[in-house]
């Protein structure tokens, strides 16, 4: 009970129902868009909320390209599929590797020009790929990296906030910890394996799970460097389903693929979120 | 074999030499198979002193030496010593085998040998139905005795013991302290152990080194510095409850404190400004001595601690507990045998005579 008073549960979760169907709704109806033919989403406005019955037609073409009833020729999304996903372990696996390593050397090592070099890392929180495009695009251009995995991923690799939580991560490990390992003989890289990166496991998960959302959703860099159309990643491909002007949109298939970019970030956070609870219970001292 | 030596050992924090001097010049020499343990409040520079030895800390001055060997600028893992923290410092991911075994493995010991070692280890601190468990599932005791299992396997010639008992409660620490003893008996390495606790010193050191702000106070065994205290630190530090120490002007055999004039029964070694103590235990209520009134009576089970005043300076005197208890507001005349004062030189708070 809320404040003793019933009325204000009842209250409590109105508002949360509400809540829920906010963001639970247009979700709903993509997928139920999805099961029915374009023309029944089309024709009937507002659009039914019942579940059709093309559901593996329209998944179908969708996937694997087609042709649709409209005569359009859609481009089989499975392939953008693929590199979404490519590119975005790509990125998250290397925002990884490359913030343990910076984080280590941040709170373990003695160097000239350390705190000069840890302003410089913060400061690049500044610095989206939107803020540098330009001369970004230049320098991937100029390396001949357009239209490749490397050139999609390799500038959106460095990452200051995940430093940030390792380097946090890393500060709560006891000095003892640190000692007892030199005195075992171990030296930094073998402190590293051994002892730190098995305790950050689930920064890593809770990082991995950030970052790979974050690789899914890019759009603005992958359409700068791609024109092959293979090499488009999905949030790219579902835009251009969407042609302005006289051609009839499939909206079938358009909401399809919305919702087939939306199930491996989904897949991911679920998977993970096993990592993230186990690490909250398992207290470790 | 195992003997270590400091030489004149100082340590500085901060640039430029002065600026903090937090170990002035220390010079030990502890022979092999010694149990030293090293006593002092918080902040004397005992554990500086240890970390030293361990190589965690640089010397800034002076030589420390294991078994004949300059370690100034040895890296720890070379020095063959191992270490139990206040903390235990276990690898909270490995399991208590892989914990014993991970100083070994990283010396490349064939993995036989490193089995071995482990379960002897494990056998003598009756740790072998842990093996396989983590840190995390075992009680601070069990920690505490697997850190120490570390240690033991690497065989080294100097265990280093940084405050380990602190962390444990009254009863784990009693039991654990007999558990040191007997190790140290069944073993024979040296040990360096760091405490503040002067009861663990008591009972665990072979000798002691006792150490205020830096500076070693006096180094012996137990009962040299409780029976003969070099400076009035030592002999206010050691015994609970401590010391009572009385600055006196003593003139012939008359003492004359806190508005009293006591009488001895034997000339002190000097005459003029002295410091006079004795220990509650030393302080035998009679018919006739120096008049205490009674203030407060405290019964511990054995004993009673009688607290009260000499004049203007408080007392405390400890009696039996079947003997007759004084009520408060009370007068009781106590007597002090000559052989149980200690006197202080008041300037160099050291001791006079024997």
């Amino acid at each position: 009970m809320v404040e003793r008073r019933p009325v204000m549960t009842v209250v409590a979760h109105l508002i949360l129902i509400l809540g829920v169907m906010v963001v639970a709704f247009p979700l709903f109806v993509t997928l139920i868009a999805s099961t029915q033919t374009a023309q029944q989403i089309v024709q009937q406005a507002p659009m039914s909320l019942l579940p059709g019955s093309n559901l593996i037609e329209t998944y179908r073409i969708a996937l694997f390209g087609g042709q649709t009833g409209y005569g359009s020729r859609i481009a089989p999304v499975a392939p953008m599929l693929w590199v979404s996903f490519v590119s975005a372990i790509t990125i998250a696996l290397g925002k990884i590797v490359i913030s343990l390593l910076s984080a280590f050397a941040f709170v373990y090592f003695r160097f000239p020009g350390r705190m000069l070099c840890f302003w410089m890392v913060f400061i690049t929180l500044m610095l989206p790929v939107e803020v540098r495009i330009g001369p970004t695009y230049e320098v991937v251009s100029n390396l001949g990296l357009l239209n490749t995995y490397a050139g999609m991923t390799v500038p959106l690799i460095a990452s200051a906030t995940a430093t940030f939580l390792f380097r946090q991560f890393f500060l709560t490990v006891p000095d003892e910890l640190l000692e007892a390992a030199r005195i075992d003989g171990a030296g930094p890289m073998r402190f590293f394996f051994d002892v730190l990166l098995p305790l950050s496991a689930t920064s890593i998960a809770a990082i991995f799970v950030i970052q790979f959302i974050y690789g899914w959703n890019q759009y603005l860099w992958p359409l700068l460097v791609t024109t092959d159309e293979t090499r488009y990643p999905i949030v790219m491909g579902i835009r251009r389903m969407i042609s302005g002007g006289d051609a009839a949109n499939e909206w079938n298939v358009i909401m399809a693929t919305a919702i087939l970019a939306t199930i491996p970030p989904a897949a991911v956070v679920l998977l993970m979120q096993k990592w993230f609870v186990k690490g909250l219970v398992d207290t470790e001292k | 074999m195992g003997a270590l030596s400091f030489r004149n050992v100082v340590k500085d924090y901060g640039i430029a030499g002065r600026s903090n001097r937090v170990i002035h010049g220390v010079d030990v020499d502890i022979r092999d198979g010694e149990f030293i343990v090293i006593v002092g409040p918080s902040g004397c520079g005992k554990s500086t002193l240890l970390r030293m030895v361990a190589g965690l800390e640089e010397v800034t001055a002076g030589e420390i030496r294991i078994g004949d060997r300059l370690v100034n600028d040895v890296e720890p893992a070379d020095r063959d010593i191992a270490m139990v923290f206040q903390n235990y410092a276990l690898y909270p991911h490995m399991s208590v085998f892989d914990n014993m075994a991970y100083g070994l493995k990283i010396a490349r010991v064939p993995r036989s040998e490193i089995e071995a070692r482990v379960r002897r280890a494990a056998a003598i601190l009756e740790i072998g139905d842990y093996l396989d468990r983590k840190p995390r599932q075992l009680s601070g005791g069990q920690r505490q005795r697997v850190a120490m299992g570390r240690a033991i396997v690497r065989q080294p010639q100097v265990f280093l013991f940084d405050e380990p008992l602190s962390n444990l409660d009254a009863k784990l620490r009693v039991q654990t302290r007999l558990e040191i003893q007997k190790l140290h008996r069944e073993l024979g390495i040296t040990s360096l152990f760091v405490t503040h606790d002067q009861v663990e010193a008591m009972t665990l050191a072979q000798r002691m080194i006792v150490m205020n702000r830096g500076v070693v106070e006096q180094i012996g065994t137990p009962e040299d510095v409780y029976l003969r205290p070099r400076t009035t630190f030592v002999a206010g530090f050691m015994g609970s409850p401590p010391m009572c120490l009385y600055p006196v002007q003593v003139q012939g055999l008359v003492a004359r404190c806190h508005g009293l004039s006591l009488n001895l029964t034997q000339a002190p070694p000097a005459q003029g400004e002295l410091i006079m103590g004795w220990r509650p235990e030393h302080a035998v209520p009679g018919t006739s001595g120096w008049p205490m009134q009674v203030e407060l009576v405290e019964m511990l089970g054995a004993e009673r601690l009688v607290h009260g005043r000499l004049g203007d300076g408080v007392c405390v005197v400890r009696i039996e507990a079947g003997a007759t208890v004084p009520a408060a507001g009370q007068t009781i005349h106590l007597q002090v045998a000559p052989g149980h004062l200690h006197w202080f030189d008041p300037r160099t708070q050291e001791r006079i005579g024997s």
